[in-house]
């Protein structure tokens, strides 16, 4: 039997997808938080970290209903959903732990925010980021709750770790099945 | 030019200074970091107003506020702030890419002449973890300087150092401040520091300036004891003038043991509760000989003779410090550990400070 490659391939794509959309999301948000106070910023915080609590079937509910229809777009986004606290808090930590002093160094020669971020901030922290993205990338890729009760409803779609399960069952199915059968 | 005047968040200063370098002085709280970062943009304070020469940088009235990039004020951090991940020459040529009207090849001979200038033909291809520090030291001076600021802030980048280096560090303030007429406003906990640099001090302590002026005049009449104590002046002793004679120029003060002859102390009255403070360098101490005191000559008792680099120090009972040269303390007759010694006080020497 040939070997089918397309789950592999699929979930790559699709953790890939759920991972840039975490870091869209948790960067500018870690970076607002670590360098700036302002009314709400701790509410903004909590809320970050809100989908560490929240059980995948209501979120996945929620975005259904939202979306009217099941796609695999919506399994991207409820897996950046639940990637986005972890990738947060590392960017977050990663972010904080690079020295204001050079931030300040850069703006007192002359730098904006901008430059500050690309030429300082980012070369110096980024073992931290790279670091939350492997992991945001992990967490995706192997993610199964949230996604498994989209991916169910989707045929073309089949992610590694749902085919993983399948076979799984599959095998167990048969162990079971063969010690049931008499000699 | 600056002019600075903050209020609020614990810092409450006014003051100006013009080129040459000024000296904040002070201790760990005494709000010279804050003072910096309120100047250079990276905190923003209550109250107040800061103008570096024609140009408002900071007015709280009208909540205007440059944001740092704009100020033109360079700062040579504590940890100088050398970014790791950059060559020596890259980080020369950091601050001329935000200036606008400079072209690439215009930048390029500017580093080199800043390479030429402060001799880091060595140090340039290199990352500053692999740069003897005192190259890096010049470096960071360097690069402060190479955008053409208009104000060079300094926050103590010498504390900790050891003494070679702390002697470039100075050597390297020394040719900015000639070279440029740039005002430099230098952050320190060191009183030699001020002597050695400095033009004018300001006395800083719980962000309030308690006296300023040029650090000589500044030693010689601290204006209270509270800045007497913060020089690290160590006699001070509660007195009571009890004879003024401007005629023959003198005066008396009764200390808690003993009576003082001193100048006449204008502007006093008898009767005044004061304070007398003398530096430790200036007390004559011998050993006591059995002679009867001479006027100004006090008995005490030696508690502890410290050796110093330079000098040895002898604490007598009752507070009085006094530092006198090694010779003169090993001339003292050997044998016999006489603990009774003579100091004098010269009158020249006292100095009269106001009760707080």
């Amino acid at each position: 039997m040939p070997l089918d490659w397309s789950p592999l391939w699929f979930s790559l794509r699709y953790a890939g997808l759920a991972t840039l959309l975490a870091i869209l999301a948790a960067l500018p948000l870690a970076w607002l938080l670590t360098r700036r106070r302002f009314p709400g910023s701790e509410l903004l915080d909590a809320l970050a970290n809100l989908p560490l609590v929240l059980p995948p079937a209501v979120l996945v509910y929620y975005l259904l209903a939202g979306a009217g229809q099941f796609s695999w777009h919506v399994a991207v986004v409820v897996s950046a959903v639940y990637t986005l606290p972890l990738f947060f808090r590392m960017t977050r930590a990663g972010l904080a732990a690079v020295d204001h002093g050079f931030e300040n160094a850069a703006r007192g020669l002359g730098a904006g925010e901008w430059r500050v971020f690309w030429i300082v901030t980012m070369p110096l922290g980024w073992r931290a980021l790279f670091a939350a993205v492997l992991a945001g990338f992990a967490r995706a890729f192997v993610d199964l709750g949230a996604t498994a009760i989209v991916a169910s409803h989707v045929q073309a779609a089949l992610l590694l770790p749902i085919a993983a399960l399948a076979l799984t069952a599959i095998y167990v199915g048969n162990r079971v099945r063969r010690a049931q059968v008499p000699a | 030019m600056i002019q600075v005047r903050l209020a609020g968040d614990g810092v409450n200063v006014e003051f100006q200074a013009a080129s040459g370098i000024t000296a904040l002085f002070g201790g760990a709280e005494a709000g010279k970091t804050r003072i910096l970062d309120a100047i250079a943009g990276f905190a923003t304070p209550t109250q107040g107003r800061i103008i570096l020469d024609d140009g408002i940088l900071f007015d709280g009235a009208s909540s205007v506020s440059l944001p740092p990039r704009r100020r033109r004020c360079a700062y040579v951090a504590r940890h100088w702030a050398l970014f790791p991940h950059m060559t020596i020459h890259d980080n020369l040529l950091f601050p001329l890419a935000s200036l606008a009207g400079v072209g690439r090849r215009e930048r390029h001979r500017r580093v080199k002449e800043m390479i030429e200038r402060f001799a880091l033909h060595d140090a340039a291809p290199r990352r500053p973890h692999l740069v003897p520090p005192e190259d890096c030291l010049r470096a960071t001076v360097a690069r402060a300087l190479i955008g053409e600021p208009k104000l060079l802030l300094v926050d103590e980048p010498a504390a900790g150092l050891d003494v070679a280096m702390r002697a470039e560090w100075h050597k390297i303030l020394r040719t900015v401040r000639d070279e440029t007429n740039l005002p430099v406003l230098l952050a320190t906990r060191d009183l030699d520091t001020c002597f050695e640099l400095a033009g004018s001090m300001l006395l800083l302590n719980a962000g309030r300036i308690l006296q300023s002026g040029p650090p000589r005049a500044v030693l010689d009449q601290p204006v209270s004891v509270e800045a007497a104590r913060l020089l690290g002046i160590r006699n001070l002793f509660p007195a009571e003038i009890v004879a003024l004679d401007p005629g023959r120029n003198t005066s008396r003060l009764r200390l808690e043991n003993f009576d003082l002859n001193g100048p006449y102390l204008p502007g006093r009255l008898r009767g005044d509760r004061v304070w007398l403070c003398v530096e430790p360098g200036q007390l004559h101490a011998a050993p006591h000989d059995g002679s009867k005191p001479a006027a100004n000559q006090v008995a005490a008792r030696l508690e502890r003779a410290t050796e110093m680099p330079r000098a040895v120090r002898l604490e007598f009972a009752g507070g009085i410090v006094a530092e006198i040269a090694r010779w003169e303390f090993e001339r003292r007759p050997k044998g016999e550990d006489n603990k009774d010694w003579l100091v004098e006080f010269p009158p020249p020497a006292l100095r009269v400070l106001g009760c707080p």
